[in-house]
């Protein structure tokens, strides 16, 4: 909301905008842009066991999963500096995401099949998470084995680093990397995170 | 992308977003600016025909909006499209902005009460709250009929300063005026203002009195 405008005495009458009336307007702008071609990016925030998540997907696909802890608004003032700044809050272009993740969560979901857009990770990052799906639900694999996988068996860093940097945690499961010598290892949705889902993938 | 392969280890694009060229999330501007930019396209061109000048106004600005990097006062830019597709309505619908008519919160069809009226059907709550709503619905229907009857410039120089927040400076770029002619435009449409609503109260009570 915009608080500078200091209204006069006069005007006070018509600076409160009737309940609803900017959203309905929202609604009716999103399906024009969208219809336009005018949204980039599109943006919603689900509520899950890992705390809210955003969820931004592009004409071809889901491009981002962030947590909570990554900050929502810097991961889209990202996304506007990476991809493009015509960025909306568009539920609707989410709802398959949005589905597939409350299923996974409530364990009646072993694997995404939804469109996915990997222009955020390129070259041997998006190598790594490309390999990553052949770890199956409710298994773990360490660093060292996922570089066995790649071109560049040695670069077992560098592994870390694409799993920390996944910019599609959860659908590209890099919470399966684990350490070589059988503890979790960081996340970057946090170890408490990481420990939650390994559970759920167990139990289901 | 396979010709990287190997050399790209290090993070491209994402660890060093270009911050100073960057535009923030359209979102921003949405969530920021979308009720100023509403009650502007309902003074410019009444409630009723306000949610569409506002949507063209936000699809526009969208469109351009990769391009828009040197702008520096979102809300005066979003104002000056709206002033633009509120022209382009005006030539359209080859009418000013409803000269509201004498006492008026009746069954104006034409614009400013259309809204207000459709809103206090809605209905929020029950019993005193829908009475407060249908009050302060009757106190901005009043309002916004006032500012229709302000001449041209005396009105866009009352809304684009007050009602919007615009500096003297931006307004009179809008106005194709100078910042004390805008200035002066803006103090002399609050004076009108005034003597309109003191005027439309003195009849609105006058009708309530007489039933």
């Amino acid at each position: 909301m915009n608080t500078d405008v200091e209204l006069p005495l006069e005007l006070a009458a018509v600076a409160d905008l009737e309940a609803g009336a900017l959203e309905r307007l929202r609604g009716a702008f999103l399906l024009a842009a969208e219809s336009g071609g005018l949204v980039d990016v599109a943006y919603r925030v689900l509520d899950s066991p890992v705390g809210p998540l955003l969820l931004a997907g592009t004409e071809l696909g889901l491009v981002r999963v962030a947590f909570a802890r990554e900050g929502h608004d810097s991961v889209l003032e990202s996304l506007a500096a990476t991809i493009s700044p015509r960025i909306v809050r568009a539920p609707a272009r989410l709802d398959l995401a949005a589905r597939e993740m409350d299923e996974y969560f409530a364990g009646r979901r072993h694997s995404f099949e939804l469109p996915l857009d990997f222009r955020l990770a390129s070259g041997f990052r998006r190598e790594v998470l490309a390999h990553l799906p052949e770890i199956g639900y409710g298994h773990t694999a360490s660093y060292a084995q996922v570089a066995a996988l790649t071109s560049s068996p040695r670069a077992v860093r560098a592994v870390g680093t694409a799993c920390a940097r996944n910019p599609l945690p959860l659908v590209v499961p890099c919470h399966r990397v684990i350490r070589s010598d059988g503890s979790q290892g960081a996340y970057l949705g946090g170890v408490e995170a990481k420990a939650l889902l390994l559970a759920l993938e167990s139990h289901h | 992308m396979d010709r990287h392969r190997g050399v790209v280890l290090t993070e491209p694009a994402l660890s060093k977003p270009e911050r100073d060229a960057t535009l923030p999330p359209f979102e921003v501007l949405v969530s920021t600016h979308g009720a100023t930019v509403l009650r502007v396209c309902r003074a410019l061109v009444g409630v009723s025909d306000a949610d569409d000048v506002w949507q063209e106004t936000f699809l526009a600005a969208l469109r351009v909006y990769p391009t828009a990097s040197k702008i520096t006062n979102w809300q005066a830019w979003l104002v000056t499209i709206a002033r633009n597709k509120a022209v382009d309505h005006h030539r359209k619908s080859f009418r000013l902005p409803v000269p509201a008519s004498g006492s008026g919160v009746s069954d104006s069809s034409d614009g400013i009460f259309a809204g207000d009226a459709r809103l206090g059907a809605a209905g929020h709550g029950g019993g005193d709250a829908v009475a407060h709503v249908v009050a302060a619905n009757l106190e901005a229907a009043t309002v916004w009929a006032a500012l229709a009857k302000l001449s041209h410039t005396q009105r866009e120089a009352v809304v684009f300063h007050h009602l919007a927040g615009l500096p003297y400076r931006e307004v009179a770029h809008l106005l194709g005026n100078s910042p004390e002619a805008a200035r002066r435009a803006a103090s002399d449409g609050m004076k009108a203002l005034r003597v309109i609503l003191a005027q439309s109260r003195t009849v609105s009570e006058r009708t309530s009195g007489e039933h």
